[in-house]
């Protein structure tokens, strides 16, 4: 099987690995660049475990080849935080209890990150539907949702 | 499996053309990659589209008409405020599909050329009279959109072919369209029945129409019957009375654990004479 060589930009730094074609970019990220903040859950789309961004679209990564990241800017959970200071959802789902078994949490961070970027003043029916592509099989949703309120009214009033 | 990004449809389509084995073209991928991994179908040859210039366009084009690149996502589609406002039906049965994450990827011609009966983005598109580009060996062709599913899983494409564009024609005045689908929650769910309706007025009477059923029968359907009942009425109840028994003598829907054929065939009636209402308000001008 020929691999591809691929060169791509996550969080900012740019990285090389090969890539069988049929390897989705959430096995690139996991086994190839150590990078295991995304998660496997349904690996069918279904779950969200596994959102990144590619240049800025919020994406399941099971759902994208390795090779189609080529050239393209890659953004996942561990660029969420600031060195050793947590963003703002990082610590709002903390102080709300909003994760039990955690397994979840990474794509909720990313995907909630991603809408607070587009609309700064969610309503909670805004946040349920943005997020009905991530599963919590854990904590039920009311603490999830009240975690990302607060970060985004934290977020605003910071701005 | 070999991966190509060629940068022509020309390319493409020799590509597949002269491929021995199982081929799938790229764009979204949230069908073609669920099939590869649960080893459903592996293509040999895999070949991603999205490198080729203008599918990402959505354009408007001389007539007045739009012409959307097949690697447009539902999310760019909605995104479009013009778009939004001459088809909202077109655009709110492709924002049915999938969560955010599959909004981000998921395309037209990637839910039409998946060939399911279900597919949300198809009756809207047929409704709406979308035609497609078809790039082949033998050069290009251009077909309506309810003439490319065949069955389930299945489309009309020979080897080699490859659909190039997607075209909406002009929207004109007094037009407006919908798109209705039930499902037994409000979110991340396949249809048990779509309607979709688009139609065009003259005062309070409907001069021009078009309706088209989604998970009631093999293909998505378009049904002229249903379209007969509503030209030239005022969508009086008469008229959408005359519009649901058309419908459901269209259907031949099966029955599996999300609907019987009972309830699809009777939630088809009661679907098209909503989503007729919602096309009708819609030319109106009302919101």
């Amino acid at each position: 099987m020929t691999k591809v060589h691929v060169t791509t930009t996550v969080n900012g730094e740019e990285v090389e690995f090969l890539a069988d074609p049929r390897e989705t970019l959430l096995d690139c990220l996991r086994d190839k660049l150590d990078m295991t903040g995304a998660k496997e859950g349904c690996g069918t789309g279904d779950c969200g475990a596994c959102s990144v961004t590619v240049d800025g679209t919020l994406v399941c990564s099971c759902l994208v080849l390795g090779v189609e990241a080529q050239g393209k800017k890659v953004e996942t959970v561990e660029g969420i935080a600031d060195g050793e200071e947590l963003h703002p959802l990082q610590r709002k789902f903390i102080e709300h209890a909003a994760l039990q078994c955690g397994i979840c949490t990474p794509g909720f961070l990313v995907a909630a990150k991603n809408l607070l970027e587009k609309n700064p003043d969610p309503t909670e029916t805004e946040i349920r539907y943005w997020l009905a592509g991530n599963l919590c099989r854990c904590t039920g949703y009311d603490k999830i949702i009240r975690a990302v309120q607060d970060a985004a009214a934290e977020m605003r009033g910071a701005a | 499996m070999k991966y190509h990004t060629p940068s022509t449809f020309e390319d493409a389509s020799a590509l597949a053309a002269s491929a021995p084995g199982v081929t799938r073209f790229l764009a979204g991928g949230t069908d073609v990659l669920v099939q590869l991994r649960a080893e459903i179908v592996t293509p040999d040859d895999l070949i991603d589209i999205k490198h080729i210039p203008g599918v990402k366009e959505i354009a408007r084009t001389k007539d007045g008409g739009w012409r959307i690149g097949v690697a447009v996502s539902g999310a760019e589609l909605g995104a479009h405020a013009e778009l939004v406002s001459e088809w909202p039906g077109v655009v709110e049965g492709m924002e049915l599909v999938g969560s955010t994450q599959v909004q981000g990827r998921a395309t037209l011609v990637g839910n039409l050329c998946n060939g399911s009966p279900a597919a949300d983005s198809v009756p809207g598109l047929v409704a709406a009279g979308a035609t497609v580009t078809i790039t082949g060996p033998g050069g290009t062709r251009e077909l309506a959109v309810e003439e490319v599913p065949a069955g389930p899983g299945k489309t009309s494409l020979a080897k080699g072919e490859v659909i190039s564009a997607v075209h909406l024609p002009p929207r004109g005045d007094n037009a407006g369209d919908a798109y209705l689908r039930f499902i037994p929650r409000t979110e991340m769910d396949i249809a048990v029945v779509g309607a979709a309706v688009s139609l065009r007025l003259d005062g309070d009477t409907v001069t021009e129409a078009r309706v088209a059923l989604g998970a009631v029968a093999p293909t998505v359907v378009l049904v002229s019957d249903a379209a007969a009942a509503l030209i030239g009425s005022s969508l009086d109840d008469a008229a959408l009375d005359a519009l649901a028994a058309a419908a459901t003598a269209a259907c031949n829907p099966i029955d599996d654990k999300r609907g019987t054929v009972e309830f699809r065939t009777e939630v088809a009636g009661v679907l098209v004479k909503r989503a007729a209402r919602i096309a009708y308000a819609r030319a109106k001008g009302e919101k």
